[in-house]
């Protein structure tokens, strides 16, 4: 993760499109600035960027079910616990399925659990809009080999 | 049709807090209701789970945005529930 430049997700480690479900990766990392303020003294992963964690891998899942057409925008985050505190170098396991798949919106609901224990969950609301530009969706694909998204799950991207 | 408009009149009511006396069948949902597009998207979340079908707002949009259709040939609710109706229908076939 590199907190500061929103790169929450460091790997893919399963999409399963049929069933409309991902499961990801990302380790906390050990410095960043973001701690400087939050908190001195007292580090912790914002609870803002555990959910910003669990739209982008929810948002991964939505990408790969709609083949790099749309780009989910997040719109609604519902019933959303932060249920513990995540502390630097914490590995945490994201997984996110689809509830519905709707014209133009999709409905998911995210979890992330360090090894067993359950860490924060939600509901999560996207726009899925056509990519706005070239560069976005060029930046998409290049990030996602970055983080082993398994393109041939995914046809004609 | 009335037992559809009944159904819409709740979901709103549930999702939006807008009294029932004032959700009438020639109520158009964004003019008339107020309903923004994050509240409708949570309408069409219910709509589509109530009456198990995916009503097409991609298309919807695009043909209002092309001056195709009006916006009240979709969201003005007596409209919008012919068209619930019709796509129910149309799954059932």
């Amino acid at each position: 993760m590199r907190l500061e430049y929103f790169d929450l997700i460091d790997r893919i480690l399963e999409i399963d499109i049929e069933n409309r479900k991902i499961c990801a990766e990302g380790i906390v990392p050990t410095e960043s600035p973001v701690f400087g303020g939050h908190f001195p003294g007292f580090p912790l992963m914002p609870g803002v960027m555990l959910l910003e964690t669990m739209a982008q891998a929810a948002g991964w899942l939505v990408i790969g079910i709609t083949e790099f057409t749309r780009m989910p925008f997040l719109a609604a985050v519902k019933e959303a616990k932060l249920r513990s505190f995540v502390t630097p170098g914490t590995t945490l396991n994201v997984e996110a399925v689809i509830v519905h798949e709707g014209s133009g919106f999709a409905v998911t609901t995210a979890r992330v659990r360090i090894e067993s224990k359950l860490v924060c969950n939600c509901e999560i609301t996207f726009r899925l809009v056509p990519f706005p530009n070239p560069q976005l969706r060029a930046a998409m694909l290049q990030r996602a080999v970055a983080i082993a998204f398994p393109m041939e799950t995914v046809a004609d991207v | 049709m009335s037992s559809t408009f009944d159904t819409v009149v709740n979901i709103i009511t549930e999702t939006c807090d807008i009294p029932r006396e004032k959700i009438k069948p020639e109520s158009h949902a964004i003019d008339d209701l107020g309903i923004d597009s994050l509240d409708f998207l949570d309408i069409a979340f219910a709509i589509d789970k109530t009456f198990g079908i995916k009503m097409p707002l991609e298309q919807w949009t695009q043909e209002v945005n092309d001056g195709k259709a009006s916006t009240e040939q979709y969201f003005q609710l007596n409209n919008l529930c012919s068209r619930i109706d019709e796509l129910v229908t149309a799954k059932q076939a």
